[in-house]
């Protein structure tokens, strides 16, 4: 439609001329003389805007791009979460902490929360507050000595093992370490089956025989703790 | 009077030499459509166009006031909600809306593909169709989003977490998608991007062609059992109904749909009076994890389904199944293109409406009482029965404290109240045998975790008593058949080795 706007209506008995008298060549007609021509420029501003394009297209994507091209290991560093005394024994807390990165608008998202659990000493687990199910918030139950997740009941032991329900791992893990009297994590990304996959085949609902059963029970594996350091 | 009459044809006619789009729209507008398709039927294409129109009118106005920051979006919310006058009724319509939206489009495909419309020469329109389910879906998602509240964050971080889980790129897709490290300013700023410009953009864009190709090849006209659709003669036959049965769109089918827009509208107008706006719900602080997170209605039986995938099964079918449904979708028309329209006629077609309607319904409403979730809190206040107290041994009622105090209420219901993860508890020693209840506590199993870590022997020994008097009305208790068999085989035995 538009090619047909600038030329008037009687290019298309031109057009249709050459074909009736091939005798007739195009250079008697003074509108067709240029046309080769013009349709040759015509060509070559497209692949001049096709460049243009291509040129323009590396920065838009670049942009675009942007937040998944980072190394993740440059969004994660260490955070204090306070004097590891202050956590007692035995006993698994809440405690938050402001992400290494953020913007001035992020607000209250910037908050991150996470369960320290002091097993003993200067033992520790720092688990992120995401089930590994799909990342809603997992709460942790001191009586019962589980995390349940609200969503889809997903529930973790004491350790961060998976204990039952749709999580197909433990808790996802922060790596932490003591300097001073303080408590330290690795922290900075949200942890996603994609930063923590686990080697570990996931586990299924343990079958068979009260035997297996118990077997299964009585060797407790360290599940991904392990494969994430 | 003649005068101003005349004046304003003038007016008109001034803009139509130069616009030239009033002949052409009055052409569409008259174009002659077989009489049949004036049904009612026929009605849930243009009220989904209106509906849309509305959600355009109130986003933009709802656009005035929001502010698209992480920090503030909750507050302007709630600024909406109750500084701004009328600013909750706007709300409310923009979300009622497009609950409406959600459910027009839904039954226009399905009263689509029951009536055969996607065939021949329509198969393009049902394509965009198909597109244009998906954008209103993805418009319903963001805008929840937009709602920045404890369950736009949550939803997010289901959506991450679903995400990260496609193969080879999760990680790069879930910042992408997130726009940084977490869930903060830069993702709502990118959905809020994807509502307001990205996919109405392309939305709007679409409904043009899909209307576009309706005036062009003519509306379906009502089928007919046995009139088999061909490509060779369908053209021919289609013009040929609608020269002899032709009635103009506008009037004489048109105030079906405008009646049916205005009841819509009018509805949406009442349920938004009635209900109210959408939350805003706790404000979106992760740090507040004392919350139950929720998608909105039209993504509850996804929520529903992903608690009864099993592990192993839920990363493929999570992609798989979407992707095979899209391209099923899709590809129906290129597969199916010819022949029979009529749904007496195709009872493979009514079984998959009927079956995908009756999953759909059923984990929505699964997904709106989420038995699968344990209940926070109900081991603080859930009461026992006084009845299963009554008449108790000392250590039985401290049974009932312990599964109190170890949060069983939380999964497991006892008169009637408490989680509905695990079975009620109320008949359980009628079903299991002391010694199935000890194991089942100390070692869990099915969906249950293990309690031999949390519970002391003293503690055990309580449950375990309470728990055995827990028979419903009085059934019988559970027997170890095999321990029966036992024991009279031993005495059998007995005698025979006093020998």
């Amino acid at each position: 439609m538009i090619p047909s706007e600038p030329t008037p209506p009687s290019d298309q008995v031109t057009t249709t001329d050459p074909a009736a008298n091939p005798t007739n060549p195009d250079s008697t007609n003074p509108k067709t003389a240029g046309h080769s021509r013009r349709v040759f420029l015509f060509k070559l501003s497209l692949l001049v805007n096709g460049a243009v394009g291509a040129v323009l297209a590396v920065p838009i994507l670049g942009y675009l791009l942007g937040p998944s091209l980072k190394k993740s290991s440059s969004e994660n560093s260490w955070i204090n979460l306070g004097p590891f005394n202050d956590f007692p024994e035995g006993e698994t807390r809440l405690v938050n902490y402001r992400n290494p990165v953020t913007t001035p608008w992020d607000g209250q998202t910037g908050d991150i929360p996470c369960w320290v659990r002091r097993v003993s000493g200067n033992t520790f687990q720092v688990f992120a507050i995401n089930c590994a199910h799909l990342g809603c918030p997992v709460r942790w139950f001191a009586q019962s000595k589980l995390f349940l997740c609200p969503c889809h009941g997903g529930a973790y032991y004491a350790d961060g093992t998976r204990a039952s329900g749709p999580p197909e791992r433990g808790l996802f893990e922060y790596d932490h370490k003591i300097s001073g009297n303080s408590l330290l994590i690795s922290a900075g990304k949200m942890p996603t089956l994609a930063t923590q996959a686990c080697a570990e085949p996931p586990l299924t609902q343990i079958e068979g025989s009260p035997a297996v059963r118990l077997a299964a029970i009585e060797q407790p594996k360290s599940r991904c703790s392990s494969c994430q350091t | 009077m003649p005068n101003l009459k005349q004046r304003g044809i003038d007016v008109y006619n001034w803009f139509e030499q130069r616009l030239g789009l009033g002949a052409p729209v009055i052409e569409a507008a008259e174009h002659e459509v077989p009489s049949s398709t004036s049904s009612w039927w026929y009605v849930f294409g243009s009220a989904a166009t209106v509906i849309l129109i509305l959600q355009v009118m109130t986003g933009i106005l709802l656009a005035l006031v929001y502010t698209p920051s992480a920090s503030d979006a909750w507050n302007s919310l709630q600024f909406l909600n109750h500084n701004v006058q009328l600013g909750w009724f706007l709300r409310a319509m923009h979300g009622w809306g497009s609950d409406f939206m959600i459910a027009i489009v839904l039954i226009h495909m399905a009263q689509v593909f029951l009536f055969g419309a996607y065939k021949f020469p329509r198969e393009l329109t049902w394509i965009i169709g198909v597109f244009l389910l998906l954008l209103t879906l993805g418009m319903a998602f963001t805008g929840q989003v937009l709602r920045f509240d404890q369950d736009a964050y949550w939803g997010l971080g289901i959506g991450a977490s679903i995400v990260s889980r496609v193969p080879f790129i999760g990680g790069p897709l879930v910042d992408l998608m997130l726009g940084g490290p977490i869930i903060a300013g830069p993702t709502l700023t990118r959905f809020f991007a994807l509502h307001v410009f990205v996919i109405p953009g392309i939305l709007l864009g679409l409904v043009g062609l899909h209307v576009w190709m309706v005036l062009r090849l003519g509306i379906n006209e009502w089928p007919m059992p046995g009139r088999l659709v061909s490509k060779k003669t369908y053209t021919r036959e289609y013009h040929q109904l609608a020269e002899k049965t032709g009635i103009p769109f506008v009037p004489d089918a048109a105030w079906k749909d405008a009646i049916f827009a205005a009841a819509i509208m009018l509805a949406v107008v009442a349920c938004a009076l009635w209900f109210g706006p959408f939350g805003p719900t706790g404000q979106p602080d992760p740090t507040i994890i004392q919350t139950a997170p929720k998608p909105d209605f039209a993504f509850l039986w996804i929520y529903a389904v992903l608690a009864y995938l099993p592990p192993s099964l839920e990363t493929p079918v999570l992609f798989i199944a979407p992707t095979l449904g899209i391209c099923a979708m899709l590809l129906l028309p290129l597969l199916s293109g010819e022949g029979e329209k009529h749904w007496s006629r195709r009872p493979v077609a009514d079984l998959m409406i009927a079956v995908i309607a009756v999953t759909l319904g059923a984990f929505t409403r699964l997904g709106m009482y989420t038995p699968w979730s344990p209940i926070m809190n109900a081991w603080t206040s859930d009461p026992i029965p006084p009845t299963y107290l009554h008449n108790r041994t000392p250590l039985e009622r401290e049974g009932a404290i312990v599964l109190q105090n170890k949060q069983c209420r939380n999964c497991h219901s006892i008169g009637g109240a408490g989680g509905m993860r695990g079975p009620a508890l109320d008949s359980i020693a009628s079903r299991m045998t002391e010694d199935q209840i000890i194991r089942q506590v100390l070692q869990g199993g099915g969906n249950m975790p293990a309690y031999g870590n949390a519970l002391n022997p003293s503690e055990t020994t309580a449950l375990v008593r309470f728990l055995t008097t827990l028979r419903g009305d009085d059934l019988s208790p559970a027997i170890d058949a095999s321990r029966r068999l036992a024991l009279s085989s031993e005495k059998q035995s007995a005698p025979s080795s006093g020998h």
